[in-house]
Parts: structure tokens; sequence; C-alpha cells
């Protein structure tokens, strides 16, 4: 089983966590002024790449808590993996 | 002097379709060589008579998807816009046989979709009257009507998810999915189709918002028209030209066990415990997920998803305690926000997409093949797939079929 380093609890496996997709998707910052163009892209649209993708994973098993992870989708290697309001660091896939 | 190995076999039998090297032009180009890309082409052709066609595929010939579902054919959706597309592919499937001249194996042996819970219980009764106000067939059946259609499955009411019932679905089956994507692609050849394999797409090239040719590995085609039938990389596909997709891109996974005697009638999904199950022509018992929670791109998912699913499927049928598992595989498998296809037209002049078909795009390949062929030929969706634009993402016009598609399309 894949092992993910909660960067807090350190490596654990997989069935430990919990996905959250995209990361760094940040909510609207006036609601009430997007169009439906707009509404439809936060809500439905995100990236979807065959290479390194930043992610939220939450330690559901652990501690609960959530972080952020690059992860190669080709290959599933974590890259790396941050806490919640770090940026996201340089990888190399 | 000795012969060498082999000499005493026959011929190769001749070939069901040519490698052709590319042409520099046609006027329809088709990226991916999947089911639904050899139907389209082959209802190109043979519908609209539209023959300098080329299917473009990065690998060998339905070797993605097509090679890695269950096979399940079925039309039982709850919405009227799904009915259309599912039954109408479904009508297809029960002549393909004929049209392809090809030899299929598709088998209406029925399907049962197990009810777990209260709310299992009404949604499926819902969707056995939506089915049956549109013509198709469907029944709900008690735990002793799932008995007697398929014996083996336990419906004994002291386990973690009793059966409390099923929708039932006769016409519905499975088909020999090698066999249907070598029928379209023999029949496709035939019509002068030109099928070429490991001939990856990498780039799209657009005039003035119209598509004028792909770039690939084997070099530029020139292309009136630009077809994309990529399933799990359609957003790969659709970026080169700047498109964004509402779809991602997930590992489902399935396995067979060992060749056994015949034990299982039908074909029975289960939504609440995340299985289902047919019994191949041959022996195997055909076994599908859920999908992984992750993106994933790779063609293959998690373990612990193959123990659940053997944990559920042990809870169903206590009788395959003792089969082994022989392989294990996954797809990458396009899921869109409502769990329902995108087929039509996309802001670029001439570029078409059909995506989003999810863990069911199988059992929708002869209705999609034929509605994308129309869409392609008039540039305006068939009437089939006119719910299933790109835009209603925008418009919220959605189509939720995530109760009828759930796990286990």
């Amino acid at each position: 089983m894949q092992l993910i380093p909660c960067p807090w609890c350190g490596p654990r496996e997989e069935a430990e966590f919990h996905y959250g997709g995209q990361a760094h998707v940040a909510y609207p910052g006036d609601p009430s002024a997007l169009s439906d163009e707009e509404w439809a892209r936060y809500v439905f649209f995100r990236e979807n790449p065959s290479g390194p993708f930043a992610e939220r994973w939450s330690h559901n098993a652990g501690c609960r808590r959530w972080f952020n992870a690059v992860r190669d989708t080709r290959t599933h290697d974590l890259l790396a993996v941050y806490r919640v309001g770090e940026p996201m660091p340089e990888v190399t896939a | 002097m000795t012969s060498p190995p082999g000499a005493h076999l026959p011929e190769h039998p001749d070939f069901l379709w040519d490698n052709p090297e590319p042409k520099s032009s046609y006027d329809v180009v088709v990226v991916g060589g999947g089911g639904h890309g050899i139907a389209t082409a082959y209802y190109l052709a043979k519908v609209h008579g539209i023959t300098n066609v080329a299917v473009l595929e990065k690998g060998w010939l339905a070797g993605g998807n097509m090679a890695r579902n269950t096979t399940i054919i079925r039309s039982n959706y709850l919405w009227d816009e799904s009915s259309g597309i599912y039954e109408h592919s479904l009508k297809l499937w029960e002549g393909l046989e004929d049209d392809l001249g090809y030899p299929i194996l598709f088998d209406q042996r029925g399907v049962l979709n197990l009810a777990h819970s209260l709310q299992d219980v009404r949604d499926s009764v819902r969707r056995v009257n939506a089915n049956r106000l549109n013509g198709i067939d469907a029944e709900w059946v008690d735990p002793a009507g799932v008995k007697e259609i398929c014996p083996i499955v336990n419906t004994s009411p002291d386990v973690r998810h009793p059966v409390l019932g099923a929708t039932y679905q006769p016409r519905a089956g499975i088909a020999k999915h090698d066999y249907v994507a070598w029928g379209y692609a023999r029949a496709a050849h035939a019509l002068g189709v030109d099928l070429i394999q490991n001939c990856e797409v990498t780039g799209l090239e657009t005039v003035q918002g119209r598509i004028t040719a792909v770039e690939t590995s084997r070099g530029r085609i020139a292309a009136g028209k630009v077809a994309l039938c990529a399933a799990g990389h359609s957003s790969v596909l659709a970026k080169m030209v700047g498109l964004r997709l509402p779809i991602a891109s997930h590992p489902l996974q399935a396995l067979v066990s060992e060749l056994l005697e015949p034990v299982h009638p039908t074909v029975v999904m289960s939504n609440a415990v995340h299985v289902y199950v047919s019994q191949a022509h041959k022996g195997e018992l055909v076994m599908g997920a859920g999908i992984d929670s992750y993106n994933g791109y790779g063609q293959r998912g998690s373990f612990h998803i193959i123990e659940q699913q053997m944990a559920a499927a042990l809870e169903l049928f206590p009788v395959f305690a003792r089969a082994h598992l022989l392989r294990t595989w996954a797809g990458i498998v396009d899921v869109s926000p409502d769990a329902s296809p995108i087929v039509g037209l996309t802001p670029v002049g001439g570029l078409y997409l059909n995506c989003g078909w999810g863990t069911g795009g199988f059992k929708a390949t002869p209705g999609v093949g034929d509605c994308f062929a129309h869409t392609i030929a008039h540039d305006k969706p068939h009437p089939f797939n006119e719910p299933f634009t790109l835009e209603r993402f925008t418009t919220g016009a959605l189509v939720d079929e995530h109760g009828a598609a759930a796990v286990a399309h």
C-alpha cells in the first residue's frame, strides 16, 4: 500500500487518508459579482493534469488535519507535502 | 533437414484491418481508437458517406478502457435525456451483430441493481417507474424475486447490507468487448477508414478559431474536422486548444477470477457495497470496483479498493469464497460532475468533443458512435446528445445520474 507522508504524523498508509481534490482553489472574494460563467468555473472546473498536481489530503484516521501535496498523477509519486497556508514548493517531476 | 519451429502451423489468417501510413490530410480525424472512436468512424462512413477518415490511436487499437471495462450493457437510467441516448444504444446493440457481420457475443441476460436501504428502495422504485414511462423494460423485484433470478445472491436479512429488493432490466446484458471493437474496426476499415495505431496526438492546430490539423508523433495531419474520443485523456487534449473541461480522470479497477463452471446467470450490481459482477462466457467472474478517489493517469489503482470490493462480493455471493483471483487492472475514466457525458460542439470550429462517460462508456458505444457521427457530419448535435453539452455546467441544466450511474455503470 502506498505511504503518504503526512506533514504532521509522518508516513502512514494511504487507507488512513481522504482525498480532497485540487488545492489552492480560493472561494470567490465577491461571490455576488460573479457571472454564471465564473460560478461554473469555480464550482465545476478543476485542473486535471497528466503530471504534477497540487491537491488536498486529509489525514482522516490520524491527526484529522488537512494538508496539501504535489503528486505526479502518472506515477502516483508524492513529490512534496506541505501544510495548509504554505506556498506550493518547487518540484521536478 | 528439419523444418523450422511452427512450419506445420497454418498461415496466419487475414487481418481484420490494415495498418496504413497516415495520409497528409483527412476530412475527419478521430482522436482515440477505442470503442467510441472506432464506432464514430464507422457510422461516419456508413451513415453519412464520409469515408476520408482517420482514427488515431496512441497505443494499440481498443487497448484502453475498451479492453478494461466490465462489459455491462443496460439503459435503466433515471432522466429522459439519459433514457434517450442509452436506450438508443441498447436498440443498436440488439441489431449490432447483423449490422457488423461479426460475432460480438451480445447476451441479454438481464441486470439486477440491488437496493440495500429504505432510500435505495425508494430511489429504485422511482427509477423503475421512470424507465417504464420512457418505454424501457424495468421491474421491481423483492428479495425472493432476486433469489429466483440469481440463486447465488445472499438474500438473508442478517448481513451488514441486506438485500431489500432490486430493479431488474431483462434486456440488459453483456457483450465481448474485444469482439465489439474488432467488429467495428473491421467494418470501418472495409468502408475506407484508416485505423492508425502508435500515433499520439501532441498538438491541435487552429487558424482563426477553427481546427486545421493535428500534430502527431508521426507528423502533421491536416484535418477538416477533429473529433475527440479520448476518455481519460480528454482534458490533456482539450488543453491543447485552451479548452478546460469539468472532468477528473480517475483510476477504475476491475478484476477476474479463474475460470469456473457457470454459476452466475445474470448481472448483479450494488451501489451500496461497491461491486458489480457477471460471469464471462468462458467462465471468469468479472467484477468491477468503485473509482479510486484520487486523480490518476497511471492505469493502476490502490490495493485497498480491491480489498473492499472483494469483501462486498463475498457478502453478496458467499459461494465465491473459494474462487481465486486471476488478475486485476485499471483504466482511466473521465468523471463528470453530474455523472453524465459531454458530447457535442466546442468553441473551436470543427472540433467536437465526446467525453465524460466516466465509468459507463462501454454500453454507449453504438449509441454515441451513431449520435457523435451525426454531430460531426451536420455540425449540429443529434437530438439524443443535444442535452449533453459542455454549456450545461454554466446554464445549470445538469443531467444528474449519480443514482443510476454511481459506482456501477
